[in-house]
């Protein structure tokens, strides 16, 4: 339906602020990450403005040449992509299990997975150090790939028992007379109905990994092996050193793709969030 | 036949939904219920770095922390950042999700505008709010002073202060949760059926009257959960104090998760550290359970 002139100004006169504000600091991250070292630390400057030797591709230059950060953001893809893998493999049977095959006890353990979700990571991280240093995998990503499923699992777990629930049941009770057995329903009717949920799961998932920090900046130490928000965070700040231009440069660069992504899929999110295909 | 097939039913059920949940059950009882368990020993203990066993000491870092000023301090402004940040981002997230449901041109880049802060990795983002408030080069005291809202000579030291501080960290943490709590309730805005809003122009409700009677109240139940989410993120997250101020200056802004860091593993006082980590967890699963429970009675009425 098609707005009528004044409520669409109204619209923009809302809608539009609120961009600019939340933007603002990107937009700033991508002027800072333009200056010379000369403009940025000249207080006389506007920094608004441009000033001596900039606009420059300098900052970018120097982060992917002179540091890791290619080898970073990669990490971090490959992290987040096993970890989403894992998760999938056990969270989708068990969220369909939780939602149609248990009684009662199947809502309290899906509430009791949600409070596993809620134990920080500062509870555990004792013990997972030394569980990682058993296993000799301090400084490898899979010290992460290993703990991640940690809280990937209960949440996941919980938002598809969610999913699976809006589903009607006739769908499934109509292949299941039809002689198709449970799995074969689970794979050929439930899942694909469950898209929208399942890529909520995905994003969800692959978004919590990326945003995780305390386990990544402890377990991994070695430059190799860094995941972005740990890479940027330990070697582009040295003691009271801050390359701003290139730490601004570094934050902007993984923010785009990802926004991009959720900003593509979210029509698909809210479908999966307010419970699938069907209502 | 009818009775076999459904006998045939219940077995597969009874063997296949043990066998689904299995590999979840094995997952979370390894990597969080046992930590979990140790942790809950350690804070009974006067463990320190290096080893996993101490002496048993009842509540003793209970008691302790509950009369350590750091604690209480650390206490109060865990709670203040999570109601003062969430408030800001229900209210912001309620009106702008109302507008942003609507179609318009441009609303694509608009809405990746707004989703940006989301899409970033709360540890980048917060490292570019350390640049705005940097002592010496921030661009909102450059605009202040450019305003004459501010001294030039004395300008406001966003991360250095106290005050300052608190609200410099509300801020990230309110920025960053609110394209989160929107797109939850334009979810929740797209669930009202249609015949709701049909039935709601026959009675005669429009605007105002509408939003109160009738679109607020439905959108309650997913509203509860954003304001859920908004919560954990907030209470348990650690990267924006991490990065921001450490806790700084002198312990002012402070919180549970950080103070447990730097307790349990920088200071390596174990004991003390897994009981600050635990005083969240109860309030927080209390909490929890109530707005869950809270959610789903109003979607059933």
């Amino acid at each position: 339906m098609p707005l009528r002139r004044r409520d669409k100004l109204i619209t923009y006169l809302v809608v539009g602020p609120f961009a600019i504000v939340l933007a603002f600091p990107f937009y700033w991250m991508l002027q800072t990450s333009l200056k010379s070292e000369l403009d940025l630390y000249n207080t006389e400057n506007n920094p608004f403005g441009w000033g001596e030797g900039s606009p420059t591709l300098d900052n970018y230059r120097f982060l992917f040449s002179d540091t890791q950060y290619v080898h970073w953001l990669l990490n971090t893809v490959l992290v987040g992509l096993v970890v989403v893998a894992i998760t999938l493999a056990v969270a989708l049977p068990a969220g369909y299990a939780l939602a149609r095959l248990s009684g009662r006890w199947g809502q309290s353990m899906g509430v009791g997975l949600f409070l596993v979700y809620l134990v920080p990571p500062t509870l555990l991280f004792l013990p997972l150090s030394r569980v990682v240093a058993e296993l000799g995998l301090q400084d490898r990503l899979a010290s992460l790939i290993l703990v991640y499923p940690g809280f990937t699992i209960p949440f996941a777990t919980w938002l598809l028992m969610g999913f699976f629930k809006s589903i009607p049941r006739e769908l499934e009770d109509a292949a299941l007379v039809d002689g198709a057995s449970r799995l074969r329903t689970l794979v050929w009717i439930v899942f694909p109905i469950s898209l929208p949920g399942i890529l909520t799961v995905i994003i969800f998932t692959f978004s919590l990994c990326v945003n995780e920090f305390v386990y990544a900046i402890a377990f991994i130490t070695h430059s190799d092996s860094k995941v972005v928000s740990t890479g940027i965070y330990t070697e582009l700040i040295r003691g009271d050193v801050f390359y701003w231009g290139a730490l601004m440069a570094a934050t902007l660069i993984p923010s785009i793709p990802l926004a991009l992504l959720y900003n593509t899929f979210l029509d698909r999110f809210i479908a999966g969030f307010t419970g699938g295909a069907f209502r | 036949m009818p009775r076999r097939r459904r006998r045939d039913l219940l077995e597969q059920r009874r063997f296949l939904a043990p066998a689904l949940i299995a590999p979840a059950v094995i997952f979370v009882a390894l990597l969080v219920g046992a930590p979990l368990a140790l942790s809950v020993y350690l804070s009974f203990t006067n463990a320190t770095a290096g080893s996993l066993t101490g002496d048993f000491v009842g509540f003793q870092n209970y008691a302790d922390q509950w009369s350590d000023p750091n604690f209480r301090t650390a206490f109060r402004n865990t709670i203040v950042f999570t109601l003062v940040a969430n408030a800001i981002v229900v209210v912001g997230a309620a009106f702008l999700s109302h507008f942003l449901v609507r179609e318009f041109r441009g609303k694509w880049f608009l809405r990746f505008l707004i989703l940006l802060p989301w899409a970033a990795p709360v540890a980048l983002s917060t490292i570019g709010f350390l640049w705005i408030f940097d002592s010496l080069f921030s661009v909102v005291n450059w605009t202040l002073i450019h305003l004459s809202l501010v001294d030039q000579f004395n300008p406001p030291q966003w991360l250095g202060e106290p005050n300052k501080a608190l609200a410099a960290i509300i801020t990230v943490h309110a920025w960053r949760l609110l394209p989160f709590a929107t797109v939850i309730m334009i979810a929740g805005l797209a669930s009202i059926p249609k015949e709701v809003d049909d039935a709601a122009k026959v009675d005669g409700a429009t605007g105002l009257k509408k939003l109160f009677f009738v679109t607020l109240p439905l959108q309650l139940p997913i509203a509860t959960i954003a304001v859920l989410f908004g919560i954990v993120f907030t209470a348990t997250d650690m990267a924006v104090v991490y990065i921001l101020t450490r806790g700084g200056p002198f312990n002012s802004t402070q919180m549970l998760p950080m103070w447990a860091f730097q307790t349990g593993i920088q200071a390596g006082a174990l004991g003390p550290g897994a009981a600050i980590a635990l005083f969240l967890l109860p309030v927080l699963a209390l909490v929890t359970v109530l707005m869950l429970l809270f959610a789903r009675r109003v979607e059933v009425t």
